[in-house]
């Protein structure tokens, strides 16, 4: 448990992907079974057992130790796991034995009675150090938010042996901790563990961002287009598993399950196929704001109500198997034969096929991609976020191959809004202040001042950010812990052009909006700041939304 | 006499009336008597120092010859009579030449221990207990969440991630008086051989450890050293370094702190450290509760820390026990400024 703990430590302070990677993978290395595998269930979010709750360890501490002594600690560190992990009475013991190793307390978390829990937990942390207990605790508790995802854990078990991650996506359904016959086969000693499940995860194809310059090598007689809807990239996949039952799985695009979050959708699947679409809201027909979508993400209970004012949809952009036949090798345009016969099959209106774009030119294409109302998608036109551009005889490959799929976004919204505050970057960045908050102008208590509106943390060159970190050092007003806070007068200060993809109303936002995906696409060192942008301008681009209604109406 | 009479604690450390000194007085004084070098209690500009000849050393490496009017050297175990007050130096255990002062008259002792720790330091001289009437205790980390580790398992870490990251430099932020050194030290008891890389802010003072006779390896500056050559290299460094223009030399480095603040997370993230190493040159709960009782004090005065959490603990266990509320102690990131001015960016 120990060096888990350890591990856990570790990767929560790492920002570097590859550098998670590299710790997990020597973890995996020289820990062995069943350790590690309990480890890569962990990560993977496949252990199953009761959770503790904190009333019972709050108890459990305060057997221990003095309360005015467990509220100033408390108050300190500010995490509970974490104040009960460091206050617990140390029990030195020298050459002791009896320090549980991660699989022993996956397997007895398992069998316990919640009787029995209690006590179980007080021997593990008297036999445990300060890291060993925090993580105990974590696990324990439910609460391990460590920035490693499923995709991230299996990447670094590929890197074991020869294998690659999309080989362990492959292998992986039906699997069960703590996956000893897949670390011997990853470390080259053992046949592949036979996969049985049809409702795999395939790595999904992606597109490039389309440059001007681009065109003039592409000729439009090779491709086709077809809208970019503004939802979430997603994968259904629909077999019979081993005893002839229907199972249904959906995937986000970076390959983890999402099933549990849509259960609206799965009864629409009564084919054996694997479909890659758009998952969108459509109420009466019409596609919904991304705003609105994001209301139905990330909860943790799917209300029955939640189904009802948001109902999910999926519109289908391609067909990556079907009847178990792979189809990922033929050409686009027959995938996309296959798949119109597909829907129609489903008979549901909670999927349909995504509508080509006609065009003979680049040109008309981009009138298409400037008006997609007088184009083909009518009243959904403000959910589309741009044209899709496919090879006609691009087959279906993982990752993003070159020249086969471009995408080209309806232009960005921007404003110039002022910078306010920065905060130094991760990892590489980490000497660069490089995280800025900015604002714009509005008429507040104090007569005319600058309200925050968003962040943004890329957009610009290596050498801009020089520029920007030097602007920094030099007109800090106020340190805050980590974050400067940056002159912003009139007549002072340093004017952002902020290019963004949506807006919505917010409450948690002082301003009362939050942008989508806002970064940096101009400095405007020319301006000074007193002509940047006001509030107003952005409550005018809210106007259009019709997730603003509606949000309005949910608070009262 | 009353312990107060003896030693009168004010704003600006504790001063004794019947002698006419002060103990790590935060304002010029005429007589001064210097626990250890640290810059929040070792100032330059008094008359008359008295203070452990590497204290007296380390303060002109850093203030010049004229940091005091007059000096005079104490040894460790050596009693001073100042007019009726007997005044003895012990071992602190916190850095090199750091002291407790036991300052005795009418049968009444008072130890004035400034900063202390209770853990081994190859470093420097170890704690000495002192049995007293009062104990002067510092409570930098006076909360029972600290407990510090094993330094030797926490330097293992570091070594760990050398192994694994062969081509990134180690940043180790380290105060540039003490902990730097012991943590070189450390770093060679665990059989480290190659070279240490240190900043420029830590070249006097490393220097003048190993002039003392403490074996501290091959140690190598960054100033003079190509990018290449610092990949996958130790490069120990004054932690205000870490995130300033310095830093950029070094292509994704892992950044490790070694301080007792490490155990805390929320303060590891807020400092952007990849690796905190929990080292700390300062006494944990244990140590602090734990001497506070072997002194034998029945009245504990606190300086600078938590203090609340301490005059708790020995007001429940039937000691008298009272904060001292001395300005500026306990800055140990402003210490470090003495040192990095002008390195910045060289």
């Amino acid at each position: 448990m120990n060096r888990f703990a350890e591990l856990l430590d570790r990767i929560a302070y790492e920002p570097g992907r590859n550098n998670k990677i590299k710790l997990i993978a020597d973890y995996f290395r020289t820990t062995p079974d069943p350790s590690r595998g309990y480890a890569l269930a962990a990560f993977t979010g496949a252990l199953s057992f009761k959770y503790a709750k904190p009333a019972l360890l709050r108890g459990l501490i305060s057997d221990r130790v003095d309360p005015e002594l467990f509220a100033l600690s408390y108050d300190y560190v500010g995490d509970l796991s974490e104040t009960i992990a460091l206050l617990w009475p140390a029990k030195k013991i020298k050459g002791r034995n009896d320090v549980p190793t991660l699989s022993e307390i996956v397997e007895t978390l398992g069998a316990l009675g919640k009787l029995e829990l209690p006590g179980q937990l007080v021997r593990w942390l008297d036999a445990l150090d300060e890291r060993g207990r925090w993580a105990l605790l974590k696990l324990v508790t439910g609460g391990m938010r460590i920035g490693v995802s499923a995709r991230l854990a299996k990447t670094a078990a590929a890197a074991l042996g020869p294998h690659d991650v999309t080989e362990v996506e492959l292998a992986w359904p039906g699997l069960e901790p703590p996956y000893e016959k897949l670390f011997a086969w990853l470390e080259g000693e053992g046949e592949a563990p036979e996969s049985n499940n049809p409702v795999l995860f395939r790595p999904v194809m992606l597109a490039h961002a389309i440059e001007a310059s681009d065109f003039g090598k592409l000729d439009p007689k090779e491709f086709v287009a077809e809208w970019k809807w503004d939802g979430i990239r997603m994968q259904a996949a629909s077999g019979l598993d081993k005893s002839g039952k229907r199972a249904t799985r959906l995937y986000s695009r970076t390959g983890e399950e999402i099933t549990k979050s849509f259960p609206d959708l799965l009864s629409a699947f009564q084919h054996d196929g694997v479909l890659d679409g758009e998952l969108l809201i459509l109420r009466e027909g019409r596609v919904q704001s991304f705003n609105v979508l994001q209301q139905r993400l990330n909860r943790k209970a799917v209300s029955s109500k939640l189904l009802q004012e948001f109902p999910a949809h999926i519109r289908a952009y391609d067909l990556l198997s079907e009847d178990g036949e792979d189809l990922r090798h033929l050409p686009f345009l027959e995938r996309r034969k296959r798949l119109g016969k597909f829907v129609k099959n489903l008979k549901d209106s909670r999927v349909d096929l995504s509508p080509m774009v006609s065009f003979g030119s680049w040109d008309e294409l981009a009138g298409a991609r400037a008006d997609p109302a007088q184009h083909g998608a009518g009243q959904d036109a403000d959910a589309v976020e741009g044209v899709m551009i496919k090879r006609g005889d691009s087959v279906y490959q993982p990752g993003r191959p070159k020249g086969q799929w471009w995408k080209w976004k309806r232009d960005p919204k921007v404003i110039d809004a002022v910078l306010m505050y920065a905060q130094r970057g991760h990892g590489k960045r980490s000497s660069f202040y490089s995280d800025y908050t900015f604002g714009v102008w509005t008429n507040g208590d104090e007569g005319e001042q600058l309200v925050p509106v968003g962040k943004a943390y890329f957009g610009f060159t290596d050498e801009e950010l020089q520029q920007i970190d030097r602007f920094v050092r030099r007109h800090t007003v106020n340190k805050f812990g980590p974050v400067r806070e940056i002159v912003h007068e009139p007549n002072e200060g340093l004017v952002f052009e902020v290019a963004f993809e949506g807006l919505a109303r917010s409450s948690r936002h002082k301003s009362g909006v939050a942008m989508r995906f806002p970064r940096i696409s101009r400095l405007r060192w020319d301006k000074p700041p007193k002509e940047a942008d006001r509030i107003e301008a952005l409550e005018r681009l809210l106007e259009g939304d019709p997730a603003a209604p509606l949000k309005r109406k949910r608070r009262a | 006499m009353r312990p107060e009479q003896l030693l009168t604690p004010t704003p600006s450390g504790v001063c004794c009336k019947p002698a006419k000194f002060h103990i790590d007085p935060t304002r010029k004084v005429d007589r001064a008597l210097i626990t250890h070098a640290h810059s929040d209690h070792a100032r330059a500009g008094h008359k008359h120092v008295l203070a452990t000849r590497e204290t007296l050393d380390i303060m002109r490496l850093r203030y010049g010859e004229n940091f005091a009017g007059s000096v005079q050297e104490v040894g460790y175990g050596e009693t001073l009579n100042l007019d009726s007050v007997k005044v003895t130096f012990h071992p602190a255990g916190h850095v090199l030449g750091s002291a407790q002062i036991a300052v005795e008259a009418n049968g009444c002792r008072i130890v004035a221990s400034g900063d202390y720790k209770d853990a081994a330091d190859p470093t420097c001289a170890p704690f000495e207990l002192v049995p007293c009437d009062v104990f002067i205790s510092e409570a930098t980390f006076g909360l029972p969440v600290f407990r510090h580790p094993d330094a030797s398992e926490e330097i293992r870490k570091l070594l760990q991630s050398v192994t694994l990251f062969p081509e990134r430099a180690h940043l180790v932020g380290a105060y540039s008086l003490g902990k730097a050194q012991r943590v070189i030290a450390l770093i060679r008891e665990a059989g480290y051989e190659k070279p240490v890389y240190i900043h420029g802010a830590l070249e006097k003072i490393t220097a003048y450890y190993e002039e003392c006779g403490i074996p501290l390896g091959p140690i190598e500056l960054v100033k003079g050293a190509k990018k290449a050559e610092l990949a996958g290299q130790i490069v120990v460094c004054p932690p205000s370094s870490m995130t300033d223009l310095w830093s950029r030399r070094f292509s994704d480095p892992v950044t490790c702190f070694a301080s007792g603040w490490m155990r805390v997370r929320a303060r590891a993230r807020q400092g952007q450290i990849h690796l905190p190493l929990v080292i700390s040159d300062h006494a944990d709960w244990d140590g602090l509760t734990n001497t506070i009782a072997a002194t034998g004090a029945g009245e504990v005065w606190v300086t600078h820390g938590q203090e609340d959490a301490i005059v708790h603990w020995a007001k429940a266990r039937g000691l008298k026990a009272r904060p001292l509320a001395i300005v500026g102690y306990g800055d140990e990131e402003s210490e470090d400024d003495l040192d990095t001015a002008g390195e910045t960016g060289a």
